[in-house]
């Protein structure tokens, strides 16, 4: 990237949602030295297997997050089959939530 | 741990290939020549290790000066304007000396 | 480019199994989030208690643990060089935990200004300086200031003379760095926690100088 077109640099800075931090959360036990499950080296490269299109549709730990799942599939640490059920489960769980109470 | 095969202070080039695949090595520095600044030590090369391979043989990384003008013909900074890179052994030749900076 | 989604902020909750209970529906992104934390969990890859403890040192480390380093160099020339000997063992004298990962500190001089940045993803000195501003990440700075720094500087406010050397640093492979600015000009009456006030995170990327007096 360095080198390219670009504009101006916009100084605006978000505060890092608790989603983000979990993102970063779960790289960080991945790679740590004790685990070495995933080298940010894979993590790097997974991120660069996302496409051109990654950087401008998904935001930074989205990126990430992509990544590390795409990786974790390919080391056989979760199967596609477990990881799809359990993002079923867990939005179930969270509408759940998100609509109890309120409606009725 | 074998010694390093550049000085500091050599001249070197990054090498002007264009593979596919997971590269530490800039696109913008491609084909640039600077000098070894730095002598940074032996990892693992990152071009094996983001494809799972751990444990192959460690290269030498170093930290490379290169003057901005060297880099980009329409610098617009003063002549004195470096910029530094680690890069690895791999992607460095020698600049020879009638052509060396 | 923008992280959030231009809905409510999720509401901040003390466990980190729950999902964020916002109006709207989760994210792919989010929901591949909570699965894959899930699992991993539920396979011991890691537990919660290491997880919970993960994210408090995220939110621990802040540009403070830097400024503490960089006011200790000013004030005591033997730790400065100790300091850019080895980052790490040098924070660590004063309770910093920098990690694994070598942190190679950069000096100002009246002769060369240091600004950092990662073109190839978004290296950065996160153990010494926490989480980097969105602008750090941004296509704009990580394309512009290898190639145009002094312009870059200038969006920031910071003009380095052209009798400085501007180098910039791209960390590209195995190091992460950090800005030793310059001591500014009539501080030396301050207590090294004074000084510490002065240093600013900006300052310790290279896109700034420190405050000259407190804010």
């Amino acid at each position: 990237m360095g080198g390219m077109e670009a504009g101006p640099v916009d100084l605006a800075e978000h505060d890092y949602a608790p989603w983000e931090k979990r993102v970063d959360a779960i790289l960080r036990l991945l790679s740590a030295p004790q685990r070495k499950i995933l080298r940010v080296d894979e993590l790097r490269r997974g991120i660069e297997e996302l496409g051109p299109g990654a950087y401008d549709e998904l935001s930074y730990y989205e990126r990430w997050i992509a990544s590390i799942s795409n990786l974790l599939i390919e080391k056989g640490v979760i199967t596609i089959d477990e990881l799809g059920r359990k993002m079923a489960e867990v939005e179930a769980r969270h509408e759940a939530e998100r609509t109890k109470g309120g409606k009725a | 741990m074998s010694a390093p095969r550049f000085p500091l202070g050599a001249a070197v080039r990054i090498r002007r290939a264009w593979p596919p695949g997971h590269v530490r090595a800039p696109w913008y520095l491609r084909g640039c020549a600077g000098v070894i600044c730095h002598q940074v030590g032996e990892f693992g090369n990152p071009e094996e290790m983001a494809y799972g391979r751990y444990d192959g043989a460690k290269l030498m990384l170093y930290r490379v000066r290169f003057r901005q003008r060297d880099i980009w013909p329409d610098y617009k900074g003063p002549t004195r304007d470096t910029l530094d890179v680690e890069v690895y052994d791999n992607w460095l030749e020698p600049v020879e000396k009638e052509e060396a900076v | 480019m923008s992280d959030s989604h231009g809905h409510s902020h999720p509401h901040h909750q003390p466990h980190p199994f729950q999902p964020d209970i916002e109006d709207a529906p989760l994210t792919h992104y989010q929901l591949l989030e909570l699965a894959v934390g899930e699992l991993l969990m539920e396979k011991g890859i890691f537990s919660g208690d290491e997880f919970r403890r993960t994210l408090e040192d995220i939110d621990s480390r802040n540009p403070g643990d830097g400024a503490k380093v960089v006011a200790r160099a000013w004030t005591d020339p033997a730790f400065k060089e100790r300091l850019l000997a080895d980052t790490n063992a040098a924070a660590a004298e004063l309770g910093v935990d920098a990690g694994t990962i070598p942190i190679m500190t950069v000096e100002n001089t009246p002769d060369v200004h240091n600004v950092i940045v990662c073109t190839l993803c978004s290296c950065y000195p996160r153990l010494l300086l926490g989480l980097p501003p969105d602008w750090y990440k941004s296509r704009a700075y990580r394309s512009r200031v290898v190639r145009e720094p002094r312009s870059v500087l200038a969006e920031f406010g910071t003009t380095v003379p052209d009798d400085a050397e501007v180098r910039v640093h791209d960390s590209t492979a195995e190091l992460r760095y950090l800005v030793l600015p310059m001591r500014p000009e009539g501080t030396e009456g301050m207590t090294e926690q004074e000084l510490a006030g002065l240093v600013t995170r900006d300052c310790m990327i290279g896109v700034t100088l420190p405050n000259d007096s407190p804010s």
